[in-house]
């Protein structure tokens, strides 16, 4: 599972993330929710390997999340999609997918790994040899978690997926991780700050308030927690 | 009509050894976002090192692709020493956007004085392994030679495997996917740090065989304080600049804009004019598409 102790992280002077311990179960989709600047991002900046801690520990497994860059954790089961439709706009969606398998050593496995992102995502597979710059953003945005998905994941890290995208949309992309989550065991994190969407699909769920955690438990009694609700969904 | 093939013979063959040049700025910059000026003095070592290669091989087509295979060595050496540990020690502040290109200075310098350090400063001499005397039609000689037209050929081949590296081979995508955004691709799983110093080894190998290629094609002498090996340099990023820095195509068309623009100019007006052009052009593109002509997004293929 994902533990994570005392594990805190400065931007500067300042503790994005401050002395904060959960633990994901293995094959469980967390959801952690919280305002901008509550120090969401920095989280998985950490976890992936693009940003350094401060303090604590991180480990996924065996595997010690604080230790090495980005391409080390790939290889170890960890995929990131950072904040903001992770696509390379000037390579084709195919590409793109491609780019996700690159270091693994059996291409047979690799193109079968393609073709379960195209059935999971058919319009990826309609528009294989367009640029990814011509897709919508909800386009975009299954072309970042099929990049992501092309590394064979145990641990996939979702940052703010749904961001700029129609409720339609976000309904679509949200049911293709609880589906990645149930029918392929993969362990998903998610970041968002479209928290009741979030929390709905979630088994459980963490709030970040300022780089601390203000509440965690299962996501149903999140939900029913009248001080979550009142602060983080809203009614 | 016989001055306007001069002209196009000219311009192109001129443009094959621009294009190289260029192609090898923007693989440094697309990679490590340097302009990097000792890409004169690599250019000049590997010359160097295909002179003393064809003396002690005594073989120019052994000789050639030897001293390309060197000078993409001594290039990824370049970015893993210096590049890199200026990274490290300079990534703050100000002085982070400028070291590297300072530096770059900094090692031209270094690399011309170690070759008189070690060639002396009297010229060298590499002999064409061709006739450099133009092909002639019944009465007429054209301004294209044997080994003006090898040149091209030469060129147009590399250009041709660079194209096929980039667009069709998975180092190529990792290539592309690094330059365009390093952050995915580390996140994708590309070691995106030897990837630029691969970049590296490519600039490098071009540079190396434009600047063989210019030697042999020109007067065939070498000196250290070479003034064509620094207009190589400046008609290289002119020619990168015009293709929008970002480009491969790109660099390919501002080499053969730059190329027919410069023959147009010696053969139509005059020889004297060529410098004045070259640098008025560089002016006009920056300040009218500073994007270049191939620099917008649509055009940062390959």
């Amino acid at each position: 599972m994902l533990k994570i102790n005392n594990l805190t992280v400065a931007h500067g002077a300042i503790r994005a993330i401050d002395d904060i311990s959960f633990s994901v179960e293995k094959g469980q989709l967390a959801a952690v929710i919280g305002s901008n600047g509550a120090g969401k991002t920095t989280l998985m900046r950490t976890l992936s390997g693009l940003k350094s801690a401060e303090n604590g520990t991180a480990t996924w497994l065996d595997h010690n999340l604080l230790h090495g860059k980005p391409e080390h954790h790939v290889r170890q089961g960890v995929s990131h999609v950072s904040e903001g439709k992770s696509v390379i706009a000037q390579l084709t969606v195919e590409e793109n997918l491609d780019l996700g398998a690159l270091w693994r050593r059996n291409r047979d496995e690799a193109w079968a790994t393609k073709e379960e992102v195209f059935t999971l995502f058919p319009r990826l597979g309609e528009r294989r040899k367009q640029l990814a710059d011509t897709l919508s953003g909800g386009e975009r945005q299954m072309l970042a978690i099929g990049r992501a998905y092309m590394s064979r994941p145990a641990l996939l890290l979702l940052d703010e997926p749904s961001l700029g995208l129609a409720p339609l949309v976000i309904e679509q992309i949200f049911q293709s991780i609880r589906h990645i989550v149930d029918s392929m065991g993969v362990t998903v994190v998610l970041v968002e700050q479209n928290a009741m969407g979030a929390l709905k699909i979630a088994d459980s769920g963490v709030v970040l308030n300022l780089g601390t955690i203000a509440a965690s438990g299962k996501a149903s009694d999140l939900i029913a927690d009248p001080a979550v609700r009142t602060a983080y969904l809203g009614f | 009509m016989k001055q306007f093939l001069d002209m196009v013979l000219i311009g192109i063959s001129a443009a094959s050894i621009y294009s190289l040049m260029a192609i090898s700025m923007v693989l440094v910059w697309r990679s490590t976002r340097v302009v990097n000026f000792a890409q004169a003095g690599m250019a000049l070592l590997s010359a160097y090192i295909g002179y003393e290669l064809v003396a002690r091989v005594g073989n120019f087509w052994i000789a050639l692709p030897l001293a390309m295979i060197l000078g993409a060595a001594f290039s990824a050496f370049i970015e893993f020493v210096l590049m890199r540990t200026l990274q490290k020690h300079s990534a703050q502040g100000a002085i982070a956007a400028i070291a590297p290109i300072i530096a770059t200075l900094g090692l031209l310098g270094l690399i011309r004085a170690g070759i008189g350090f070690i060639w002396g400063h009297a010229d060298v001499q590499i002999e064409a392994p061709l006739s450099k005397v133009g092909f002639t039609f019944g009465d007429t000689t054209i301004v294209m030679s044997p080994m003006g037209l090898f040149v091209l050929l030469f060129v147009i081949e590399l250009m041709i495997i660079v194209s096929i590296v980039f667009q069709d081979t998975n180092i190529g995508l990792a290539l592309r996917a690094s330059a365009y955004a390093p952050e995915i691709a580390q996140l994708a799983g590309i070691r995106v740090s030897g990837i630029r110093t691969l970049g590296w080894a490519i600039a490098g190998a071009a540079g190396a065989a434009a600047g063989i290629l210019q030697t042999v094609n020109g007067t065939g002498a070498l000196s250290p304080e070479s003034l064509e090996f620094s207009l190589l340099l400046v008609f290289g990023f002119i020619a990168a600049v015009v293709g929008g820095l970002e480009s491969l195509p790109g660099a390919v068309l501002g080499a053969l804009i730059l190329g027919l623009v410069l023959a147009a100019v010696q053969i139509y007006i005059s020889g004297a004019l060529v410098f004045i052009v070259a640098f008025l052009l560089l002016l006009l593109v920056l300040i009218l598409r500073p994007q270049g002509f191939l620099g917008s997004k649509a055009g940062r293929r390959a």
